[in-house]
């Protein structure tokens, strides 16, 4: 009846994970009681867990990101104080243990806090940033962030029911054949992904399909911010490559679940093809992630430093090379594979290579800065400290792109410094950044400056404690993945990374406590404009938060900072431009489809790992049921009067004009 | 940070004197004619539909070109077992690929019954497509029932594993095509040609001779290959 489902699955002899599951599963209770009772859940349905407008599902991402790069970062607490506590001893987590902490810390840091951070950014800004009212298919959105959110859940729930994988964050065979794996830990990796990685790709079609054909009149390819650029190549590598994962993971499902041979050590079966399939979709990843990240910065240093971005077409063209290149490079995650020294020239000449764009980039940044009148506030802090930090990783990656150094230094960790380094460096600052710099505009206040300031020094200074340690004992030879070691020259090193997560740790606390002054003090941190960076891009011409359609009237692009030009013309002619003639809007109608859709895939993937077959017949039938019925719906928009536009818009016309007579008496003094 | 300290004026034009970078295309005030497309504003829905869906096309062949990759590696890993010379039956498959790019042209046939807004033909022919498209699966899992007889399952070899993957995975393609299409033909039948019938329609139509596609580097690759190996 339940498959392979009894109550052995839960860990009640393991005190860690129980009680973990327990604090989890309670605060969720607590918080869908406190909803409950409140009499909240109405609002929330309609208006958040429903919406299919791009802003909603933007912090609903965020959100997500956000607590699970809590979940991660607390796996990455544990792993740290037992590598510092194991030393001749076996520390306090068992191998088992142990194992499935570090593949579940890459799992969740890779697919569930650093890949929704990015597309939370990019479902929030790229809309507003081209001028136009949502993305190319607004339900289809919705789905996708749901189905995100099953993988996430699935995850978590490995957490206490059953166990999660043991094979490191890719499961590499035979290890994660059902011979050698014969739990269900492989099966919750691989059905969470499979599950979130098609609400990815259907990320990857809505935003290639937004940015080359839904885009405010005027706003030509050459006249896009730079981050719908960086936005544009992203999603083409995730149409590229997600799929490529797909077929990855349905090989090794069929080889776990129906006995296939395709990476089995008999019968045929290669294990080394699953190693390439898979950094033929994971090389791709890292740009994934890192591309967004370069726009964020891309924004943010030209607005701080007073300037134009130096160098625009450099930018592009070094974003599309990056997007092409990155495709040509993933055998250097095994050049040990024995491939040959042709083909490892190759590889380790197309990943230094590779660099060169991302140091154009590193370059336009600094020349956007120099000559500028800097602001430093929190989002450049991220960004100055992104491009130090970044060109460190850069560098130590080009060391490992040289075959026969990364002969000495594969899987040790080395690696694993250089690898946090980009993804902390570049990803994480670059999302921090980018929540810093457009948070305002989707609630109406600015995050507080001092704690932000704080919690970036903390990170900033904890990034460097924890991982340059990291880097030396690398080089003494340690490898990754160590549960216990007897070395003793690896200890003082070991001991001052644990040290450094501490001050890690510090700077995690300060965040949060950001987000909760700011919240509390949001009345004396409220932004009336619109614009509270002094910005260049057409998002800061609405207002904060944007109305449900962003723009009254889709604006009429004519130049490259389309915000800035306006801004400008505002000033030297001393009034607003004439309000334009409102008409009413059709939006789109929020759908319950993308949050039920997950519901049965998260039924469905949870009977599959499980084995319990009639629950997967009943999750496949209830999902096309769901379809139909979305097919089915007479009326998929609804219209707002043009007279609510025209209140709406009047309202942030106010604001501007009050902005302007101020602004225009300071400006006299200049 | 407050805005009067970050005071835009004339002069900031000047810190970035040379505007490199910047002078094609884009450049700002109003003059200069514009790079790219983009002038017109936001392109029609059925546009944006059609195109989306070309995009989802083409991320679903990555898929398979995945499981041919992996077909490559694999065509010669028998195992000791039995090899494509043996196992495949050329006149089975021709008839297998008859039905299919027959469909294929049925369904053309159905979208021109839909541009003249014909209900009945359009019905007719999607039928006659869908008929088609069960026979080929038909035709697929005889294929499949007899090799499985004759020993050669998924679980015999790599080279087995690996065919009956890329295979498979085309005719668990058609099957969902069929279903989107019985969805369809009630579709058509209850709401008429209503515009987002009629982007579904041609949503199908892609889909359908994508899978043709498909098909003919199955044909070639898989099939052909094998025994021509």
């Amino acid at each position: 009846m339940l498959g392979k489902l009894t109550w052995q699955a839960i860990p009640f002899d393991q005190p860690i994970p129980l009680v973990a599951g327990s604090v989890v599963f309670l605060t969720v209770a607590a918080i869908v009681i406190w909803v409950v009772a409140k009499g909240h859940l109405p609002y929330l349905w309609r208006e958040w867990l429903t919406s299919v407008d791009h802003k909603r599902i933007g912090v609903m991402y965020m959100l997500l990101a956000l607590v699970m790069l809590l979940r991660g970062f607390i796996d990455a607490l544990m792993m740290r104080s037992q590598q510092a506590l194991a030393f001749n001893a076996p520390g306090y987590l068992p191998p088992e243990h142990y194992d499935q902490i570090f593949s579940a810390h890459g799992t969740i840091m890779i697919f569930f806090a650093a890949m929704p951070m990015m597309i939370g950014l990019m479902n929030f800004v790229v809309p507003l940033q081209l001028g136009v009212r949502d993305v190319a298919f607004p339900t289809l959105n919705s789905t996708s962030f749901w189905l995100t959110a099953t993988g996430a859940l699935l995850v978590n729930i490995s957490l206490v029911v059953g166990e999660f994988a043991r094979t490191g964050w890719l499961p590499y065979p035979p290890l994660a054949e059902l011979k050698y794996t014969p739990g269900v830990g492989v099966d919750y990796y691989i059905w969470a992904l499979q599950i979130s990685g098609v609400g990815t790709l259907l990320t990857g079609v809505n935003f290639v399909t937004t940015i080359l054909k839904i885009r405010a009149p005027g706003m030509s390819y050459m006249r896009m911010p730079v981050f719908c650029w960086t936005a544009l190549a992203a999603n083409l590598l995730i149409v590229a490559a997600f799929p490529v994962l797909t077929a990855t993971l349905a090989m090794l499902a069929l080889d776990r679940y129906l006995g296939f041979h395709f990476f089995s050590d008999t019968a045929g079966g290669n294990q080394m093809m699953f190693v390439n399939l898979i950094w033929a979709w994971g090389h791709p990843e890292v740009y994934i992630l890192v591309l967004p990240a370069f726009g964020v910065f891309s924004e943010v240093i030209p607005t701080f430093s007073g300037k134009p971005i130096f160098g625009y077409r450099s930018m592009v063209a070094a974003t599309l090379f990056i997007c092409l290149v990155s495709f040509t490079v993933w055998l250097h995650h095994f050049f040990t594979m024995g491939a040959g020294g042709d083909v490892n020239a190759a590889f380790g000449i197309a990943t230094s290579i590779i660099a060169v764009g991302t140091g154009v980039k590193i370059y336009n940044w600094m020349f956007t800065m120099y000559g500028g009148r800097i602001r430093y506030d929190t989002p450049m802090l991220w960004s100055v400290g992104f491009i130090v930090t970044f060109v460190i990783g850069g560098m130590t990656g080009v060391m490992l792109a040289v075959p026969p150094a990364d002969f000495e230094l594969h899987n040790s960790l080395f690696l694993v410094a250089h690898f946090h380094n980009v993804i902390i460096g570049g990803v994480l600052f670059g999302g921090f950044a980018g929540i810093t710099y457009w948070f305002p505009k989707a609630f109406g206040f600015r995050l507080h400056e001092g704690w932000g300031k704080a919690a970036f020094w903390f990170n900033f200074v904890g990034f460097y404690a924890t991982f340059m340690p990291l880097y030396v004992a690398g080089l003494l030879g340690m490898t990754r993945r160590l549960q216990s070691y007897d070395v003793a020259s690896w200890h003082p090193w070991v001991l001052a990374a644990g040290a450094g997560v501490l001050i890690l740790l510090v700077g995690g606390a300060c965040q949060v406590i950001q987000i909760v002054v700011s919240i509390l003090r949001r009345d004396e941190l409220r932004d009336e404009t619109g614009d509270p960076w002094d910005g260049r891009s057409l998002e800061w011409s609405t207002a904060s938060p944007p109305p449900a359609f962003n723009y009254a009237v889709l604006p009429n692009v004519q130049g490259e900072e389309p915000y800035w030009e306006i801004k400008r013309r505002a000033i030297e002619t001393q009034q607003l431009a004439a309000e334009p003639d409102y008409q009413p809007i059709e939006m789109p109608r929020n759908s319950p489809t993308g949050f039920i859709t997950a519901f049965f895939a998260t039924i469905t993937g949870f009977a599959l790992i499980w084995h319990i077959w009639w629950m997967v017949g009943l999750g496949i039938v209830a999902a096309y049921i769901v379809f139909v019925i979305f097919a089915w719906r007479d009326v998929e928009e609804y219209e707002i009067p043009a007279a609510e536009v025209a209140a709406i818009d009047r309202e942030r016309r106010a604001a501007r004009a009050q902005w302007l007579a101020t602004h225009a008496r300071v400006g006299e003094q200049v | 940070m407050s805005v009067s300290q970050a005071l835009p004026g004339p002069h900031r034009r000047e810190m970035d004197p040379y505007r490199i970078g910047h002078r094609h295309g884009g450049s700002g005030g109003g003059h200069g004619h514009p790079t790219g497309h983009g002038e017109g504003g936001p392109a029609p829905r059925n546009v944006v539909v059609a195109y989306g869906f070309w995009i989802f096309i083409l991320s679903d062949i990555v898929m398979f070109s995945a499981f041919f990759a992996a077909h490559a590696v694999l065509q010669v890993a028998t195992a000791g077992g039995p090899s494509a010379t043996v196992l495949f039956d050329p006149s089975h498959v021709a008839w297998e690929t008859a039905c299919l790019l027959l469909s294929s042209f049925t369904c053309g046939l159905s979208a021109v019954a839909t541009r003249v807004r014909s209900l009945l033909w359009t019905e007719v022919f999607l039928l006659i497509t869908g008929l088609l498209g069960a026979a080929f699966l038909l035709l697929e899992a005889q294929e499949f029932a007899s090799l499985v007889a004759r020993g050669a399952s998924p679980e015999r070899s790599a080279f087995l594993s690996s065919f009956f993957a890329v295979v498979g995975c085309h005719g668990c393609h058609v099957t969902a095509g069929l279903l989107w299409l019985g969805t369809m033909m009630a579709q058509v039948y209850v709401k008429g040609f209503r515009p987002n019938v009629l982007r579904r329609l041609l949503c199908f139509n892609l889909f359908w001779h994508a899978l043709d596609i498909i098909w003919v580097a199955l044909f070639t690759i898989v099939y052909l290959v094998g025994l021509g190996r």
